[in-house]
């Protein structure tokens, strides 16, 4: 419906019309939950009215919906702007491309000459940005993860964060094994996160051991339960394969959460050893390793010693990722992903295959946990709830599943989001899931970016142009 | 004996519930092939629902409790039913057609939000409710220690449930809506060449779903007087591990799979460990799943190329 077969009265009057149906819709949905507020902070349950709320709402409501059929009844005419713009900045950014560097490069240096303070961060800016149009963006990426610590050693703050957003990279990178490459939706991935951070905090502190010896112990561990979890269960179709990982999910949790012999139940574990440099312990003493290596003793060392770990651990999960991606079994993955029955026909046996996707990404995700324990020094089976399992999912589905990069951004900017609201918990939530309803409905194979099969026949244009606009019908 | 007895009638009290909510799941499964993850958040908003239109029947002076409890019914339902078809207006039917996996992702994502909606709307602590039908009624009393005793609220609980099932039995077979309902179930694409609005007929069956989820919710309150903002996960869980167990797609069936469900989760917590119930009905559902994948009263399916 374009603004000219409709005149535009009646775009307004049927925005109109739409408006009015969706407030009503909203009063129904509204009234009673955000009208009412039931409060028993005195005494027995009374109800508190809020009409402010509840009509802000709905208003709320009625100009969006207003506004959404303004631009829906005028699409075309949008569009036409937007592409133009559009196409006028891509054309802009391809004619200047090198203005741009040098441009870079004298607000870097005018940067550097006005506050010399800064000249780590500006360094690592620039040179992230100058290896980002020599190598692309993923070398970029990587050289900024690589100087990060340098240019925020003072920022202890923004240190822990990337630390967390390495952990959720990582175990992005996992799951997007099992729910990317073999496309089985796997709800309970965090169970496998606990039972390595389990597996290293009892082990730590039973026997000893460093968490260079626990960590392997702890991805084989969380390997075994994938195999086992997935040795009865991987002969199911795709939803009901979700739901049996989400209950095995929800059962390692109670279990967790009651077995108190072992794992001191809903108080956790606590005083976890912490991981050490090749042996040399972080801390102030003699043979720490401050002393060792003649410097100052410095909290920060630890932290960025994890970051390092973690951006390892991170690193060696993608590599083993694209190097899987080649070898016979990741090829047989996608394709798994793609079409069962095919697969099934070609003398593949399917059961094999999705049972090392979800090995190995259980594997990934136990070396995740240990690293989320030593990190801690605490856990508790409140660390491993349903929640968790869908922020992971999330990011693989956001970032587009079987994209390594595309997780890695997802995981940044969700864990990044996260902690910047921190204040607005529910908000961010609700947000969320809305955002998980709009990905499948506009985006299905991925926000960032997609990942088309590695091999194909000639025919690669059909597969993916198939599942894309099968999303939007 | 005595104990077993009583531990029945709480089940079965308890399995009435799962089994109103199992009918949402299998329905929208038997019509579109989705597990409609954010049912269980449904049956939570209901609960919701029905407490504060108790809490305004009761502002505004109703207190007669039949007529308040029937009022809050008919509240509840219309309400609910409204955030059923909202929930699939939204979500699913924009999905329709796409990979098989994508409506269980945007399910997931919608029970994030209806969850969290809910805790920022009315707060994440416990809701209680004071117990409103009291008085029991001695069953069998064989001059034991032990009573056999049921209560008023579970007699309530079952007998709604009795004529709900009734009720929609009724429209399945003998209605227009009904007619068109099955006609969707059997193959969706002929049903629609064939005249039947698909897209309403959908509609109505999340309706209709979220309807009996709420006076599952509305039982839940009554009969438990503690709510929060969380109960529909794992509530939810169960009811998808009744719709499984009696065979998904079959009416009959989730009901008797709520049964089996409630009896199985009262007996394991009478007679087991109360903290391991959950794990109880968990691992039910897996063993099914993989044993008995199209349950007690299901139809084998065939999956085509």
């Amino acid at each position: 419906m374009s603004a000219a077969r409709t005149g535009n009265s009646s775009v307004l009057s049927h925005a109109l019309k739409d408006a009015l149906i969706a407030a009503i819709v909203a009063f129904g949905l509204f009234m009673l939950l955000l009208g009412f507020l039931t409060d028993d902070s005195r005494g027995p349950l009374r109800l508190l009215t809020r009409p402010v709320l509840l009509a802000t709402t709905i208003g709320i409501v009625f100009v969006g919906r207003f506004l959404i059929s303004l631009i829906y009844y005028n699409a075309t005419t949008l569009r036409y702007y937007l592409g133009a713009l559009w196409t006028a900045i891509c054309s802009l950014a391809r004619e200047f491309k090198i203005a741009l560097v040098v441009l870079l490069l004298l607000i870097g240096g005018g940067w550097v000459f006005f506050s010399p303070k800064d000249w780590p961060l500006i360094l690592i800016t620039v040179a992230t940005i100058l290896i980002g149009v020599r190598f692309g963006f993923s070398a970029a990426l990587l050289v900024f993860a690589a100087l990060f610590p340098v240019a925020f050693y003072n920022n202890p703050y923004f240190l822990g964060i990337a630390i967390i957003i390495l952990t959720y990279v990582m175990l992005g990178w996992g799951l997007n094994i099992v729910v990317g490459l073999a496309g089985l939706l796997d709800l309970g991935y965090v169970a496998f996160y606990a039972v390595g951070a389990y597996s290293y905090a009892i082990i730590a502190q039973a026997y000893g051991w460093s968490f260079w010896v626990c960590l392997p112990l702890a991805g084989l561990f969380a390997a075994f339960f994938g195999i086992l979890l997935g040795f009865p269960v991987l002969r199911l179709r795709g939803d009901y394969l979700a739901i049996v990982t989400l209950a095995f999910g929800e059962i390692v949790r109670i279990v967790l959460l009651n077995w108190v012999s072992l794992t001191n139940g809903p108080n956790g574990i606590g005083s976890i050893p912490r991981a050490s440099f090749f042996g040399i312990p972080f801390n102030a003493t003699e043979t720490g390793f401050a002393a060792k290596f003649g410097l100052e003793f410095d909290p920060t060392h630890r932290t960025v010693f994890l970051f390092y770990v973690i951006l390892a651990l991170a690193l060696i999960t993608n590599w083993v990722t694209i190097r899987l991606r080649k070898l016979p079994v990741g090829r047989a993955w996608e394709a798994l992903r793609e079409d069962e029955i095919a697969v099934r026909s070609l003398g593949i046996n399917p059961t094999n295959t999705k049972l090392t996707a979800f090995a190995i990404g259980a594997m990934f995700g136990g070396f995740a946990g240990a690293f989320f324990a030593t990190r801690q020094g605490f856990i508790s089976p409140d660390s491993f709830t349903f929640p968790e399992s869908a922020l992971i999912l999330a990011i693989v589905v956001l970032g587009g599943m079987g994209s390594q990069i595309g997780v890695a951004i997802a995981a940044t900017v969700m864990t990044a989001s996260f902690e910047l609201f921190r204040e607005f918990e529910q908000f961010r939530l609700v947000i969320f899931g809305f955002a998980m309803v709009g990905i499948m409905i506009w985006r299905p194979r991925g926000l960032v970016s997609t990942r088309e099969p590695t091999a194909y026949l000639k025919e690669r244009k059909t597969i993916s142009v198939e599942h894309v606009t099968e999303g939007r019908g | 004996m005595e104990y077993f007895l009583q531990q029945s009638i709480n089940g079965l009290a308890l399995g009435s519930i799962y089994g109103l909510v199992a009918i949402g799941y299998t329905m929208v499964y038997g019509i579109i092939g989705m597990i409609n993850f954010a049912h269980g958040d449904i049956f939570m908003v209901g609960t919701f629902i029905a407490l504060i239109a108790f809490l305004i029947l009761v502002a505004i002076g109703i207190t007669a409790i039949p007529l308040a409890l029937f009022l809050m019914l008919l509240i509840a339902m219309l309400l609910t039913s409204l955030y059923g078809w909202a929930v699939e207006r939204i979500a699913y039917r924009p999905l329709r057609g796409s990979f098989r996996l994508a409506p269980l992702i945007s399910a997931i994502g919608m029970s994030i939000v209806l969850q969290n909606y809910v805790q920022l709307a009315q707060g994440a602590r416990v809701k209680t409710l004071q117990p409103l039908i009291t008085g029991t009624h001695t069953v069998l009393d064989l001059g034991n220690r032990f009573v056999v005793q049921v209560s008023n609220i579970q007699i309530l609980i079952v007998l709604t449930t009795l004529a709900l099932m009734t009720g929609f039995t009724w429209i399945i077979s003998s209605t227009s809506l009904g007619r068109d309902m099955r006609a969707c179930e059997q193959d969706l694409k002929m049903a629609a060449l064939l005249g039947v609005d698909t897209n309403r007929t959908i509609s109505l069956t999340f309706l209709i779903g979220a309807a009996l989820a709420s006076v599952a919710g509305m039982m839940y309150l009554l009969y438990y007087g503690v709510i929060d903002f969380h109960i529909g996960f794992v509530a939810g869980v169960k009811a998808f591990t009744a719709a499984v167990l009696g065979g998904i797609g079959s009416l009959p069936g989730a009901m008797l799979g709520g049964l089996l469900i409630g009896l199985i989760e009262t007996y394991w917590s009478a007679y087991f460990s109360v903290q391991y119930k959950d794990v109880a009905a968990f691992s039910i559902l897996i063993v099914v799943l993989i044993f008995m994948p199209t349950g007690i009263l299901g139809r084998p399916e065939v999956e085509k190329v």
